[in-house]
């Protein structure tokens, strides 16, 4: 397993090596985002800015302007909100092809706190007009976006983990925007939908389902926007519950875009939706596998949410004791 | 705490420990035990990532517990990564992402002195020299100066480091004191890890006030540890427990002989 912000970096000194057009300009995290791998491989094509994030922006929407093929990098969070202006005004309002990667994106950013938690950067980024908003699951589908992004004429906003997950896909794995992908058949009885990395403990949950009885569809939605909805609602029709698992705010995110797409389509027979994610409400500090089973999205939680939803009887077995650096926690 | 933790940051909180020392120990007029307490001076911590040195400043001096610094990033600790004042009373502001404390810090100093009528209330702010290239910082430097702010006093832990290395390599911050002064500020420029310099240089400050204060900290990094100090890689990472016992024997020793 590879660690997505390490294929980044491996990635983006490719493609510095391919193209003298390819830049990264970093604010003072190339060794957390792994923009280092560039500053070292190849330092003509890095641009250290300090830690000041709207001239990040800035300077990377100027670059663009200048045919050059500029890549951000800092933590996700202090760009979809310190520098958001400059991410709507310069670059979305633009259409400038800036690469914005938002390192430690999500709820798992070792212990930080909700400071530094992004939980709202699908729902920001998706409703900004003309920007492309993707979360690969894995390191295959992280090369795969990274090598499309960089051709891509436009803002594209990509998430990408700090930690390493199962992989869900092989190396050969080619992205399409908009397309979705079944990670598991079957799905008789559920089916699941997730984004990001979280899809990979999705398949993890949808195992655990089949060994109490439950048959679960896997669907794996990497790109927000676009979104290709039939293919999508195709892929969550014939059964009565569809479960969508984010590691991001239920609202306006993966959970949002589903929900949107059920209710324009009308279908009376259009499954039942919940939403699995952070509610309405700021996450806290703690060891990723803790914030995991807190707020629902450990393969055992997401399991046990969703035979909630079907209207099954909690089991005794479904008490989930997490042990982790530190100490254990009931 | 940080070895406990297995996450967090190093070198800053060592290098901001006399400070903190100093400010918690002795210049800071407050009651630990009513932290809401309505003459108190204010400590706003705005580079959060440093936030172990507070919470060690707030336990030894009466805030709760020391027992419980040992929850530090813990599920359900008060303890939060970065400070979140909500959490922990005592906490004035929640920090992490840099350069929004002196803003917060500004605003606390005009309302105390025009509204409340109490210009002998002061209100420090504590930031990294890292943080300073920030843009935020430096809009709320230009409004301190317009409104005169004397009873604020900033404090910059100038270590030289950041993340990605030496500060004059990444943006190089150059005459700092220069800088300040410039904006309007009154710069007192000392050793930030001797005791009787930032004793000297906080009652200075406190005795100007037609201007707003800033004290440069030059500082040691990773301070009393030896293999931590000066190294910029130690600012974002955390102490094995070998390493962990390594520098608790190393400042315990100075520790006693100072």
């Amino acid at each position: 397993m590879t660690a997505q912000r390490k294929v980044w970096g491996d990635t983006l000194l490719e493609l510095t090596r391919e193209d003298d057009r390819v830049v990264v300009l970093d604010a003072d995290l190339a060794t957390s985002t792994m923009a280092v791998t560039v500053a070292e491989g190849n330092p003509e094509a890095f641009i250290q800015v300090g830690i000041a994030e709207q001239n990040l922006v800035g300077m990377a929407f100027g670059l663009s302007t200048m045919g050059y093929r500029p890549w951000l990098s800092t933590f996700g969070v202090f760009l979809t909100h310190r520098a958001l202006d400059q991410i709507r005004m310069l670059v979305s309002q633009t259409g400038a092809p800036v690469r914005i990667a938002a390192a430690y994106a999500g709820l798992l950013n070792g212990s930080s706190g909700k400071t530094h938690q992004d939980i709202e950067d699908l729902a920001i980024m998706r409703a900004m007009p003309g920007m492309t908003v993707l979360a690969p699951a894995d390191e295959h589908e992280a090369r795969a976006i990274t090598r499309w992004a960089a051709e891509h004429d436009g803002p594209v906003y990509i998430r990408y983990a700090r930690d390493a997950v199962a992989p869900v896909f092989d190396a050969d794995y080619v992205f399409h925007p908009g397309a979705v992908h079944r990670l598991r058949d079957g799905g008789g009885d559920v089916t699941l939908v997730s984004t990001g990395v979280q899809s990979s403990r999705v398949v993890e949950a949808a195992e655990l389902l089949a060994a109490r009885g439950v048959d679960a569809r896997v669907v794996h939605v990497p790109s927000l926007k676009p979104v290709d909805g039939d293919a999508l609602l195709a892929a969550i029709s014939g059964v009565g519950t569809v479960v969508t698992v984010e590691d991001h705010s239920v609202i306006n995110g993966l959970g949002g875009l589903v929900a949107e797409l059920i209710a324009e389509r009308g279908d009376p027979d259009a499954p039942r939706l919940h939403r699995v994610g952070l509610a309405d409400g700021w996450s806290e500090s703690a060891p990723n596998a803790f914030l995991l089973d807190r707020y629902g999205l450990s393969a055992e939680r997401v399991a046990e949410q969703v035979l909630e939803a079907l209207g099954h009887s909690p089991s005794p077995s479904a008490t989930v004791t997490v042990t982790a650096p530190g100490g254990t926690v009931g | 705490m940080l070895e406990n933790a297995r996450s967090g940051h190093s070198a800053g909180p060592l290098g901001m420990a006399d400070l903190l020392a100093v400010l918690f120990g002795h210049s800071l007029r407050h009651r630990p035990e009513q932290p809401g307490w309505e003459d108190r001076d204010v400590f706003l911590l705005s580079n959060g990532h440093t936030a172990p040195v507070l919470y060690a400043a707030m336990a030894h001096t009466g805030y709760f517990p020391t027992d419980e610094l040992m929850t530090l990033r813990r599920l359900g600790s008060r303890l939060q990564g970065h400070p979140e004042r909500t959490a922990l009373p005592g906490l004035e502001n929640t920090s992490g992402p840099l350069g929004s404390g002196l803003s917060q810090g500004a605003g606390w100093a005009q309302i105390v002195r025009d509204l409340d009528g109490r210009p002998d209330r002061v209100v420090y702010v504590m930031m990294g020299d890292g943080e300073l290239n920030e843009g935020n910082i430096w809009e709320a430097a230009m409004y301190a100066a317009k409104y005169r702010l004397g009873n604020l006093i900033g404090i910059v832990d100038r270590n030289f480091i950041q993340i990605d290395g030496d500060t004059e390599d990444v943006m190089p911050l150059g005459d700092l004191a220069g800088k300040w002064r410039t904006f309007g500020w009154h710069v007192v420029d000392i050793d930030g890890n001797d005791i009787a310099a930032i004793v000297e240089a906080v009652d200075e400050c406190r005795r100007v006030t037609d201007q707003p204060s800033v004290i440069l900290a030059r500082t040691v990094p990773g301070r009393g540890v030896p293999y931590m100090e000066h190294d910029h890689t130690w600012h974002g990472r955390v102490p094995t427990s070998e390493q962990a016992d390594i520098a608790v024997a190393a400042l315990t020793a100075e520790g006693e002989t100072r």
